[in-house]
């Protein structure tokens, strides 16, 4: 690459840069004072880009397209006010994660109504009136509307800082930041001053949403997509920093835009096609951001926040009736062969659902007793399904030793990850996770000699007599059965108490001498081992695997189980994963909307069991007298 | 040999010392008060001393072993205790659970993967909570405890590795003025009987009067003044930087 | 001024306050007084609003504020500082006392309550004169103690609910805070304060509640209470 192609790719990241600081700053600004990390504002953005696409070419002209942008960004500030207003003020005082998994169903939601209202297909817009053109600099030609969209981030950071510093409202904000409550007491009215900062920060990712038309085409996937960039640039600046947002966001466009730049590079032995890496390179810069700057280039370290949700019960071991009630259902599975006579659908469901306990189970390990939010569980699901297929394509191994390899495998990237990720905690620990599990994701995709790329692996048949589905089913049942009661067991045991300790009071736990850290990463180990036997038996169960097995999309199906059952109770995850398990395969089948009924149900179980659905049960239990 | 010597302890944050060439020392069995203005740099010493921050110069010597810089717990392995200013306990786990996990630790057993954690140390537990008086309380969840009665838990916690130092921070914060004296009064007695050497920061001079053995004055990171009570309520520089008139405690008019 | 009939307060399932009912006049000191675990806290806090678990009437001013949310009590006239003040500390001190800015009020028969500027409050707080632009996070806690006071002040308020302003500060400090209750006083206004240190409370309180497990065990005048070691000794010590 020649220098001045070199800096015209600089000029290439800064455009590209604005974009995602207004998705991070709203992103900030919102987690901020609600404490919220909206999963929905890739959504608000991804909406912008289609209300944006509408004005533009059903008004057009200069009136449609920049008339459009500003309405655009009202219309999604409002829409923003409206969620806040209508879900998120019912669920403040409910567990942080509790409102993830609100806001999670929103994504669903939102991702249907666009697709319902715009169709499937990629909509470009037209390009923007008065900067059609291009100038040539560096001997290429820019197109003017890029040399706007540079300018256009400095001159929001600008706005934003002045209103967060010399403005009450902006005063505000920053208090609300620390302690909302005392801000109330203080004469504030909470609601309005979070209904605000809500509707700004949607603004925001409309507003960013809507400039991009000229560019790029509206996507039903960006979503998802502008979310995960969003993450990485707030994380990448520190949480609460707009400034740090605006600094994050130059960098990573700058790295992907410098992959794009550097193309394939012949390294004599070896050929890297950069381009292809733009993803690992943007998760890349994050991990090693977190590991250097634990809170983020210019994020401060957070201070205790408030903890609103109710303490825990202490764990006690399981009384007469848990007991019985557990052998009848593991009898009632057992004889499960023999009623799935009729419909072998039953039997698949089954499967299914063993493998979504097996996955959860591990994953409420490390979240809920180690309080380790992981975003990226999808990672050891992955490397162990892909761990076991591999060894059966290539080495053409019997599946005994695949799923014996599956979960050491899974082990190993859990060590790995979980070395880094113990360092951290809370949102961070979370967005590291997630951008370990990314980097898992993209060298499977984009690996394609090996891992058969987006095609996956296929063929992975189990042999006899696992090739019957009763047989496999029962293999499944002893597997996941033997997982459940380790862990349950691990969790009685000094290390359970210790990791628990941990979680509870790190500065006590290290004063009666915990090796804090080390603990908790053991604990990732373990849990990414036993996800892994999930994995290996995922991919003989389904015979063939894609890239889809570590999708964030499976990450964030773990949480939702963990949640859906309860993250304060052990036997919570086995019963969300079930719920949640059986709800996926039969609404999946009903509609073409499948997402927006799974987001409807989501929404009235977290609006109507904030303590999840084990959690819920026992409270009302306990309210009626008895003991579990 | 001296429990714990300081010598030349010094720190600073971003330029503003915040303790200054701070030496002292305690012998055996010795109850030693550190009292001083809010921001004299009392918490920060305290925190060098356990580990939390490492000074930029000086030695923490326990027993004669250069502490300085090594981390909590394995100065906790050396046998020195701590009470924190805000006490707390490990809110998901019951009284005993508590202390049952310190025992554990005390014993390198926390690696342990399969006998469940309540059935280790449970007698030695319960004797710890008995000397606190807690030993009714053994199976009820810690959350649910009064705040004194918290205190009382995180003295038996720190008792769990028999230690020869115990640091406590602002032991009676928090607390009313009989609760105060009942606390200091079990922790003296303790002392006494075990021979521990105890340092700790205070603020309720009614405590400090009638309970120190001696005491140390810290203002602006510097040490001030060592003495017994009556030399300490005497000291006029003391007296500008601290008491003030005393007419908000009692003990200390002249 | 305030009137509190039979306020019960729970957490979780745990009641705290049983029936607790007093009164606080105008232009009075009023001490809630109490062993740790007592009810002080939970009282103010109740009181305030920041409490979803509470029963009872509580009336201000004539105004039944039992069911309004702490904003609509703090706009009424009622300040609050907390006992573990929760400074806003990334904020300057400047930029705290603004959060605390409120209109000016009036009492019930029109005279105007104290109208309080950052300029009359430095006069108050020599001390925090001397550091207007320092965050909040990087003062001592004397300093942190007389911030939070004064930005309560900022809001105007008709009665202030002081909850432990002795606890933690070293002695100088505590005589600072009794040397402004008693000029808060002068100027007019009505404290509700909640106090462990007897000899703080002595020096600035007309009457006196005595607390015990949430519920009034004693009240009278302060001098009373000093003069009477037998329930001094019965309800504040062991």
């Amino acid at each position: 690459m020649t220098l001045n192609a070199f800096l015209f790719q600089i000029l290439n990241g800064l455009s590209s840069a604005s974009g995602l600081f207004l998705i991070a700053a709203g992103l900030s600004l919102i987690f901020g004072v609600t404490r919220i990390v909206n999963l929905a504002h890739g959504s608000l953005y991804m909406l912008g880009t289609y209300i944006a696409y509408t004005f533009a070419t059903k008004i057009g002209g200069v009136t449609g397209f920049w008339g459009g942008i500003i309405a655009t960004a009202l219309i999604v500030g409002l829409l923003g006010a409206l969620i806040e207003i209508v879900l998120l003020r019912r669920i403040y005082r409910a567990p942080e994660l509790f409102q993830l998994l609100a806001t999670f169903a929103l994504v669903l939601v939102i991702n249907d109504a666009a697709l319902w209202l715009w169709g499937p297909a990629d909509l470009l817009g037209p390009r923007a009136p008065g900067f059609r053109g291009a100038v040539e600099i560096l001997g290429r030609r820019l197109p003017t509307y890029d040399l706007f969209l540079i300018v256009i981030g400095p001159l929001v950071l600008l706005a934003l800082h002045l209103t967060l510093t010399r403005t009450r409202f902006g005063r505000l904000i920053r208090a609300a930041t620390q302690d909302r409550e005392m801000v109330g007491a203080l004469g504030v009215n909470q609601a309005v001053l979070f209904t605000s900062v809500f509707a700004l920060g949607a603004a925001l990712a409309g507003l960013g949403g809507a400039l991009q038309i000229a560019r790029e085409p509206a996507n039903l996937a960006t979503d998802l997509i502008a979310l995960g960039d969003a993450f990485v640039v707030v994380v990448v600046g520190g949480m609460g920093s707009i400034p740090g947002a605006y600094l994050a966001a130059v960098i990573i466009a700058e790295v992907r835009a410098l992959c794009v730049g550097i193309g394939t590079v012949d390294f004599g032995f070896v050929t890297i096609n950069f381009s292809k890496f733009t993803l690992v390179a943007e998760f890349l810069v994050m991990a090693i951001v977190l590991i250097v700057r634990p809170f983020g280039l210019l994020g401060k370290a957070q201070g205790a926040v408030r903890s609103i949700a109710e303490p825990e019960e202490p764990i006690r071991p399981a009384t007469p009736m848990l007991k019985a009630l557990g052998v009848v259902v593991l009898v009632g599975l057992l004889c499960l062969p023999l009623l799935a006579q009729g419909s072998p659908y039953l039997l698949v469901l089954g499967i299914d659902v063993l493998i979504a306990v097996i996955f959860a189970t591990s994953l409420h390990f490390i979240m809920g007793p180690g309080g380790m939010h992981s975003f990226g569980h999808a990672a050891y699901f992955g490397l162990g399904a892909y761990g076991a297929a591999l060894l059966v394509k290539w080495l053409a191994l019997p599946m005994g030793v695949a799923l014996i390899a599956a979960p050491l495998l899974a082990l190993c990237g859990a060590l790995l990850f979980g070395w880094f990720a113990v360092r951290l905690s809370g949102v961070y620990l979370a967005m590291l996770t997630l951008a370990f599990a990314q980097i898992v994701w993209a060298a499977v995709f984009q690996w394609e000699g090996f891992t058969g790329g987006s095609n996956g692996v296929i063929g992975v048949w189990p042999p006899a007599p696992f090739d019957k589905s009763w047989a496999y089913f029962l293999l499944t049942l002893v597997l996941a059965v033997a997982a459940v009661l380790l862990l349950r067991r691990f969790l009685f045991a000094p290390f359970g108490y210790a990791m628990r300790a941990g979680r509870d009071s790190p500065l006590r736990a290290e004063a009666i001498g915990i090796d804090v850290k080390r603990v908790h990463w053991l604990a990732f180990g373990v849990a990414g081992l036993v996800c892994g036997i999930g994995g290996g038996l995922f991919a003989f169960a389904k015979g063939s695997i894609s890239p889809e097995t570590i999708h964030i999309n499976r990450s964030i199906d773990g949480l939702v189980m963990v949640l859906l059952g309860g993250v304060q109770t052990l036997t919570g995850p086995i019963a969300g994963a079930s719920v949640f398990a059986v709800l996926h395969d039969t609404v999946m089948r009903q509609t073409e909307y499948w997402r927006a009924l799974m987001g409807a149900i989501i929404l009235l179980l977290v609006l109507t069991f904030p303590q999840g659905i084990v959690g819920a049960f026992a409270s009302l239990w306990r309210k009626a007298g008895g003991r579990l | 040999m001296s429990v714990l010597e300081l010598r030349g302890l010094t720190k600073s944050f971003g330029g503003v010392h915040a303790v200054r060439d701070v030496s002292f020392s305690i012998g055996k069995g010795e109850f030693l008060a550190m009292i001083g203005p809010n921001g004299a740099g009392k918490s920060t010493c305290f925190n060098m001393i356990n580990g939390q921050l490492a000074p930029d110069s000086g030695e923490i010597l326990v027993e004669g072993r250069n502490i300085a810089g090594l981390a909590p717990r394995d100065i906790w392995r050396l046998g020195v205790g701590r009470t924190f200013q805000v006490a707390a306990t490990f809110g998901s786990m019951t009284v005993i659970e508590n202390v049952q996990v310190a025992l554990i630790s005390h014993a390198r057993e926390t690696y342990r993967l399969w006998r469940p954690a309540a059935s280790h140390h449970r007698a030695r537990a319960l004797e710890l909570l008995a000397q606190v008086n807690m030993q009714d309380a053994a199976d009820r969840p810690s959350r649910e405890l009064a705040y004194g009665d918290v205190k009382r838990v995180e003295l038996a916690i720190a008792l769990a590795n028999d230690p020869k130092l115990l640091l406590m921070d602002e032991p009676t914060a928090g607390m009313g003025a009989g609760e105060r004296h009942g606390l200091i009064e079990l922790v003296k007695r303790l002392v006494v009987e075990r021979g521990i050497s105890v340092l700790f920061t205070e603020h309720s001079m009614d405590v400090v009067f009638a309970f120190a053995d001696r005491i140390i004055v810290l203002a602006r990171g510097r040490l001030i003044a060592d003495g017994n009570a009556a030399t300490i309520r005497d000291n006029a520089q003391v007296r500008e930087v601290y008491f003030g008139t005393g007419k908000t405690f009692a003990g200390a008019a002249p | 001024m305030l009137s509190v009939d039979k306020l019960s307060a729970w957490y979780g399932a745990a009641q705290i306050l049983f029936d607790l009912s007093f009164e606080v006049g105008r232009g009075e000191v009023v001490a809630l007084m109490g062993r740790n675990g007592a009810g002080k806290s939970t009282t103010m806090k109740a009181i305030m609003g920041l409490i979803a678990q509470r029963q009872g009437r509580i009336i201000f001013n004539d105004d039944d504020i039992s069911k309004c949310e702490p904003y609509q009590i703090a706009r009424r006239g009622l300040g609050f500082t907390p006992e573990d003040r929760r400074i806003f500390s990334d904020l300057t001190v400047t930029e705290n006392l603004d959060i605390g800015r409120q209109p000016p009020r009036q009492f019930l028969d029109g005279q105007p309550a104290p109208l309080w500027t950052p300029e009359r409050l430095f006069k108050l707080f020599p001390n925090l004169a001397e550091m207007p632009d320092r965050p909040g996070g990087r003062m001592s806690g004397g300093e942190q103690q007389m911030l939070t006071v004064a930005r309560t002040l900022m809001g105007n308020p008709l009665l202030v609910l002081l909850d432990e302003p002795s606890e933690g500060v070293a002695p100088l400090i505590v005589e600072q805070m009794a040397n402004t209750i008693i000029e808060l006083k002068k100027e007019g206004l009505s404290i509700l304060l909640s106090e462990q240190n007897i000899h703080f409370a002595e020096l600035v309180s007309d009457r006196v509640y005595v607390l015990e497990k949430g519920q009034i065990q004693w009240h009278g005048a302060m001098t009373e209470l000093a003069s009477n070691p037998d329930i001094q000794r019965r309800y504040l010590t062991v």
